[in-house]
Formats: C-alpha cells, structure tokens, sequence
C-alpha cells in the first residue's frame, strides 16, 4: 500500500517531485515576506521609541501608526 | 471615487487578515493535497502523472490572474494618477511570479513522462517564459528605479506591455498547433474534465488562491509600513 502511493507505478520521482518544488516555493516566499514585514515592524518600534513627547503624540494622532504597534506586539504572523 | 482604496482603510483589514487567511489556507491545502495524492483516481492514459496537473493548473491560473490585475492597475493609476494602485501592484507581483515558476518547472515535470522531454519551444510554454520575463522585469524595475514617480511610471508600461502576451497564452494552444493540449476546464463552454478529478483541482485551486491573498495582505502591509517609517523621519 504504502510502496503504491510512494511509487506511483512508476511515476511517483515526477509527482513527489513536481509537489515538493511547489510547496519548498511556497514556504520560501512566505519567509522571505515574513523577514521583510519583520524587519520593517522592528525598524518602525525602534524609530517610534526614539522620537520626542511631541512627536509622539502627533505620530499616535494616526490610526495607521496605532495599528502597527498594535500589530508589532500581539501578531505572530 | 476610490476611497475603498486608501491605503489606511485597507490597512485596517490587511493588519489583521493575515492569521486568518493563513489558518483557512492550511486547512484548505490539507484537504486538497489529500484529494489530489491520494484520493482523486488516476488517468487512463497518464497514469498517476496526471496528478501534477493539481499544481501545474491552478499556478498557471493565478500567475496569468494576478499578471491581469497587474496591469489593470497599472492602466488605472497611469489614468487616475492613484499611487496606491502601484502599490497594490508591487505586493501582488512576487506571489504572480511564484506561481509562474512553480506553473513552468512542474510543466516541465509533467512534460518527461508524458512527452518524452523536459522543454519544447511550443506556444503555451514559450508564451509562459515570457511572462515570467515580464515578471522578472517588473520587480526588478521596483528594485532598480529610486525615483518613485519614475519607477511608477516604468512598471505600469511593462504591466501593460506584458498585458499583449495574456491573451496569446490563453489562446495559443487555438492559434497554433502545439505540444500542450488543449484547455480542459471552460467557464462558457463544456468542461472536458471528469468531475472526480475536478473537484481536487477546484480545491487546490482556491488553496494556491488563499496563499496568494496571504503573500499580498503581508507585502501590502511591509510596503505600507515602509512608507510609515520614512513618515516618522519627516515628523
């Protein structure tokens, strides 16, 4: 049974091959976009920490600014 | 007139969606991997090689769909000079080539035991690799260009360029007399394909569709975030 699925009588090297590229591709896109949200999430906490009280409060006047933060500290994803 | 497509407004779901569409996507290829490996049944003809049709298929669908959009948007913002069409554009465009990729190399696949060769330069194929050029070149232009109203301009005149070759992979395989069968699968005319093998391909379909709509939601909101932090340098 096992043999059969893996096998595929005979075509199982081009099935298992032509669903793994999909899905290593699949997985590579989603890190890479994963790091760069990562990355720019870290950038705009750090430049948020080292503005000034004014600044602060004119930046926090944007719900976009708010939902970043917001974003950055509870969202795994 | 388009208000649905301020950036902040569309934040305001691309902030939160992705968990969910990730979440719905898992379960959605979950069920369509296991209809597509193991429970479809195999062809008459291609034996168990037809099974690669349940990745080759859907790639090639949403690589030429979002190419579509693409350009859509780009004639839009050439014409009403909205900047948030290009940005549309420029997080949909790495998902689009994936997928064309991953539509040529498992075309390429399916190719060796079905036609006895890993390439030909037929119609549909070629058609394609013109299209991941058309990629290529459109994301290469974003990582190129600084000057963003240069840039914009750029990527919107490959997008519409690239719009010409849309209609020639679809209809190639009418056209010409190529290696690549005919389309199976069509939405004004009868659908050659038994139901038992249409089903894991429908599924697999709307799961490559979720996975793009991920890749978009968290492009738009790394894209969206980058402008915020050169706002935060202005402040």
């Amino acid at each position: 049974m096992i043999n059969e699925i893996i096998l595929m009588k005979g075509y199982g090297l081009y099935v298992w091959s032509a669903f793994s590229f999909t899905l290593l591709c699949f997985g590579s896109l989603f890190l890479v976009i994963k790091l760069q949200l990562t990355k720019e999430q870290k950038r705009f906490v750090y430049k948020f920490g080292s503005l000034d009280f004014e600044k602060v409060k004119k930046a926090k006047s944007q719900n976009t600014n708010k939902e970043i933060l917001a974003n950055t500290l509870r969202s795994k994803i | 007139m388009f208000k649905i497509f301020k950036p902040n407004k569309i934040f305001l779901i691309s902030s939160k969606a992705p968990k969910y569409v990730l979440f719905l996507f898992i379960i959605v290829l979950s069920i369509g991997l296991t209809e597509a490996l193991f429970l479809s049944p195999e062809d008459y003809k291609q034996s168990h090689s037809v099974r690669i049709m349940y990745v080759h298929v859907p790639s090639a669908w949403i690589s030429l769909g979002i190419f579509s959009i693409i350009a859509l948007l780009s004639l839009g913002s050439f014409i009403f000079k909205n900047k948030n069409f290009s940005l549309i554009c420029k997080s949909l465009a790495p998902s689009g080539f994936v997928f064309n990729i991953i539509a040529l190399v498992t075309g390429s696949i399916w190719g060796k035991p079905t036609w006895g060769t890993w390439w030909a330069w037929d119609a549909r194929i070629t058609s394609m690799l013109v299209l991941a050029l058309f990629y290529g070149m459109y994301l290469l232009s974003w990582r190129i260009f600084e000057d963003k109203g240069q840039v914009i301009k750029i990527t919107s005149i490959i997008a519409i360029l690239g719009a010409i070759n849309i209609p020639i992979i679809k209809f190639s395989v009418d056209w010409w007399s190529t290696l690549h069968q005919n389309s199976s699968v069509n939405l004004l005319s009868e659908t050659s394909i038994h139901p038992s093998m249409l089903l894991p391909l429908a599924i697999m379909t709307a799961a490559f569709a979720l996975f793009s709509i991920l890749i978009f939601l968290m492009k738009y909101n790394t894209e969206l975030i980058k402008i915020k932090n050169r706002g935060l340098n202005r402040l």
